[in-house]
């Protein structure tokens, strides 16, 4: 397995920034692994053998599916109701996919059906902020996140939940209930690095949020998603910014060298809804 | 031992595979216009922050309505993100922001 894409950084720095990468996966490693014991648990108590519970963190590797699934069969749902649910609920991984897919676009086609599998909210969270680091896509960074900091955990400790059942002690009682959603916005704010991830992630905000409070936060989140980036889109950025952030260079994964850019491209039309000339990128 | 509900696990991989596969295997990704590679760059930190917020803010009653809810964990989670801004360092954000709602919920405060 190596890294794919267009000038590969100083090792140094890869090494740097994928201990960097270590150390959030395993706070969220710890976070992910108390939940999954909670769901071998819920997983038992709704009648769930231990290969059912099983099968449900390997095959559909979905927490929040995988939770609603339990307390709905115990309640008695139908299947069919219980499937489309589950479509709903997991219907956001497809903007995951999509903001990731020009980075892996050098990934071998058999590779990327492996890798489809274990993409969930937080190994997109770790891999998104690790490449957006590194400037570039790094394929052995991604199974670390996907891989280590979730399947693992998930599976191994909904095991050990489903079999060791009532000793478990909740934990919310730690505090562990919010490790998500801090990680969420931790990650968040590491890929805001600009005014307008700054204005997709503030719009997101405020959208999921609204939107969770009138519908439900399954598609409060996702409208969230969507409609974010166009805020963030119609906002005015510096041309240098405009320039240093274009998808162009960013999804290549080429580092931006911004005097040499300025220089070469002064009198090009580069921009992508160019503001004002000059001054400094604004940086959060 | 029961195994029946594995074809339901199947079943729900069935719907919830091709929402994280299509657009990682499209082909033609990379031939999308720039302004559409812009939008898709975005959905990253606009998603995190719809997650974390709908989260944080949006409890549930026991019948599964949805409402705003503002407590310790708003804090804790406030508390993670400053300190990841600050020291750019997760795991130590998340300890903090655990350990304050730990702390509150012991001393009886939330």
């Amino acid at each position: 397995m190596s890294a794919i894409a267009s000038p590969a950084p100083a090792a140094p720095d890869l090494r740097v920034a994928r201990r960097r990468l270590l150390l959030d996966t395993l706070g969220i490693g710890v976070s992910v692994a108390a939940f999954g014991l909670v769901f071998g648990l819920a997983a038992r108590n709704a009648g769930f053998s231990p290969i059912e519970a099983v099968a449900f963190s390997v095959v559909v590797f979905a927490g929040a599916s995988q939770f609603a699934a339990a307390g709905y069969i115990a309640a008695g749902l139908p299947w069919l109701g219980i499937v489309v649910l589950t479509f709903f609920l997991n219907a956001r991984h497809m903007l995951y996919s999509a903001s990731l897919a020009p980075r892996f676009r050098e990934v071998p086609f058999a590779q990327r059906v492996v890798m489809s599998h274990v993409l969930t909210d937080e190994a997109f969270a770790l891999s998104a902020a690790h490449f957006h680091r590194i400037g570039r896509l790094d394929i052995p960074g991604y199974w670390i996140a996907a891989v280590l900091g979730v399947f693992i955990p998930w599976n191994v400790a909904t095991i050990v939940g489903v079999l060791l059942g009532g000793a478990i002690p909740d934990p919310s009682k730690f505090g562990l209930d919010i490790v998500f959603p801090a990680a969420m916005g931790g990650l968040a704010v590491g890929l805001a690095t600009g005014r307008r991830e700054v204005v997709a992630a503030g719009a997101g905000a405020i959208i999921g949020t609204g939107l969770a409070l009138l519908v439900g936060p399954g598609l409060g989140i996702i409208v969230g998603g969507l409609l974010g980036p166009i805020f963030g889109m119609a906002t005015p950025v510096p041309a240098d910014a405009a320039r240093a952030h274009s998808p162009e260079s960013e999804m290549a994964g080429t580092p931006v060298d911004l005097e040499a850019a300025e220089l070469e491209t002064r009198n090009e039309d580069f921009s992508i809804d160019a503001g004002p000339v000059a001054g400094p990128e604004d940086e959060t | 031992m029961s195994t029946q509900l594995v074809l339901l696990a199947v079943l729900m991989f069935g719907v919830t595979y091709p929402a994280r596969a299509l657009p990682l295997l499209a082909p033609g990704i990379e031939r999308l216009p720039p302004r559409a590679l812009l939008y898709l760059r975005l959905v990253g930190p606009a998603v995190l922050a719809s997650l974390a917020a709908a989260n944080t803010l949006v409890g549930k009653t026991p019948d599964g309505t949805p409402y705003f809810h503002v407590g310790v964990e708003l804090v804790g989670v406030i508390a993670c993100v400053a300190v990841v801004a600050w020291r750019r360092n997760l795991l130590l954000g998340l300890v903090v922001g655990v350990g304050l709602v730990a702390a509150a919920r012991f001393a009886g405060l939330a």
